[in-house]
């Protein structure tokens, strides 16, 4: 029989899935509006942020009350200080991706583009690490949790390579020095995307085997 | 006979603690009659720290905090197998003063036992058995001991009050006050709170912390969150075996055994 504690906790993953799908939505359609100069997908990442904002508030609410009404231990504390933290997490997302969408909107409107950089491919691997990184939450898959690891690192040669980039092309073109902006706001708000990504990475692995991953506190302890 | 002098190292966010081993079990089997109740229990428990023993009905945790000053012997049938030291000194190989061993080794039950006489007399019948008789230290161990017991400020004006009349909850810190009295090293205390309403279990959980600088606890709880707030070690029993044994805070965060994860976490059966 279900316990009543159990019913609790299984409503809370699921309202967590709620916004991880929205999250994930609101990523892709940030991409597209860019990608493809979609405004109305623009538009919907605004729809979902206020969804996801409400869904935060909701979510601290119910880790709260679960605190106080059932003082969770070991593997169900665990759980629950991970869904707290990727509950901020994924609101944060939702931040990134509304700022995402406003610079696509905006690179939308130059009449002449230099091109996109490396933000096509940033995209593409910043949705997997967001959807792998909750994929191994709900599925509790070590493997997976530490592939999105892996690709932080990726991400962030890319952030640096764009901005090397964008620099080279400004010297030779001054009056693109606004869309090179844009693209480089975009740029760092992917970054941030695969951090807290890899955020949720760690607090799988913290949830699962009660390891701290995060800034390589497995490394400093040799 | 094999000394233990391990150290107690916990980690916690403020650094390090170390302790010296107090009490000790090595493969300690007990038998009521042909009943096995505790299998090889090596335990270590660390001087001025609280270590919990926690575990279902019928696990062999009260048993096991009897051993600690011979309260089985009381029991007929009661055999024991294994040695249970208290500063490294074997109390069931060597021959020693059972009176003297409850002195240094007190015991706190989990229903308050006051003597039917006054709140005076109760804390002073101890003393008074250990032969103090001047009425000037006794009133001084008195005041000193309600004090220690946290009880002192309620009752200073009503010592030549009887016992009986005080609440549960105060019943139960005098008993803990009778104890301390004849200046014990180690407590034992058996579900101490288990009687108690909130406000009074508050009041017992405080003390132990204020009397952990000073003594050597262990304590025998069915209430996980108590065993969490108060205690510094958990040992985890289960069908007469210890399954078990950490600091709180790991057995509470990320047990090693999944028997004990369900027990903490209410999965168990």
């Amino acid at each position: 029989m279900e316990r009543h504690f159990e019913k609790e906790l299984n409503h809370l993953k699921a309202r967590l899935q709620e916004m991880a799908r929205l999250s994930e939505d609101s990523l892709a359609c940030a991409a597209q509006a860019f990608i493809k100069e979609d405004k109305f997908l623009a538009e919907r990442t605004f729809t979902n942020e206020r969804i996801i904002n409400s869904l935060e508030i909701e979510i601290d609410h119910g880790v709260a009350d679960f605190f106080a009404l059932f003082q969770p231990v070991a593997i169900d504390l665990r759980l629950l200080l991970a869904i707290q933290k990727i509950n901020n997490d994924l609101e944060r997302i939702g931040d990134h991706c509304i700022n995402i969408a406003q610079s696509a909107i905006s690179y939308a409107s130059f009449p002449q583009k230099f091109g996109q950089l490396h933000l096509p491919k940033m995209f593409i691997i910043t949705q997997a690490m967001l959807h792998d990184a909750c994929e191994s939450f709900f599925t509790k898959n070590l493997q997976v949790a530490r592939t999105v690891l892996e690709s932080d690192d990726v991400i962030d040669e890319m952030n640096r390579a764009n901005t090397r980039e964008a620099i080279q092309i400004v010297k030779g073109d001054r009056d693109s020095i606004e869309m090179a902006l844009e693209l480089l706001r975009i740029s760092r708000n992917l970054e941030r995307i695969a951090d807290l990504s890899t955020n949720v990475a760690e607090e799988v692995i913290f949830h699962v085997q009660a390891k701290v991953v995060k800034h390589h506190q497995e490394d400093l302890k040799g | 006979m094999q000394v233990q002098t391990s150290i107690a190292e916990t980690s916690t966010e403020s650094g390090a603690s170390k302790s010296p081993v107090k009490l000790h079990s090595r493969g300690l089997n007990l038998f009521y009659g042909q009943k096995q109740a505790l299998k090889s229990i090596s335990l270590d428990m660390y001087q001025h720290k609280v270590t919990a023993l926690i575990g279902p009905s019928g696990c062999g945790k009260s048993t096991f905090l009897r051993t600690l000053n011979r309260m089985n012997d009381l029991i007929e049938g009661v055999r024991i197998e294994g040695e249970v030291c208290v500063d490294n000194v074997d109390i069931y190989k060597k021959k020693i003063d059972e009176v003297m061993l409850r002195k240094k080794v007190g015991m706190i039950f989990q229903k308050s036992n006051p003597f039917p006489k006054t709140i005076y007399d109760n804390i002073a019948y101890g003393p008074r058995i250990h032969g103090i008789s001047d009425k000037k230290k006794l009133e001084e161990i008195v005041e000193t001991s309600l004090k220690r017991g946290a009880l002192w400020e309620e009752v200073k004006d009503e010592l030549n009050k009887s016992a009986l009349s005080l609440s549960g909850g105060q019943q139960q810190r005098l008993c803990i006050a009778r104890a301390l009295a004849v200046e014990p090293e180690v407590l034992l205390m058996d579900e101490p709170a288990s009687a108690l309403d909130p406000i009074a279990t508050a009041k017992i959980e405080e003390l132990i912390y204020e009397l952990k600088s000073s003594y050597t606890i262990v304590i025998v709880t069915h209430n996980m969150q108590q065993a969490a707030r108060v205690s510094d070690f958990t040992a985890f029993f289960y069908m007469g075996q210890l399954i078990e044994t950490s600091s709180t805070e790991r057995i509470f965060t990320s047990p090693t055994e999944k028997q004990t994860e369900d027990y903490v976490t209410g999965r168990f059966g």
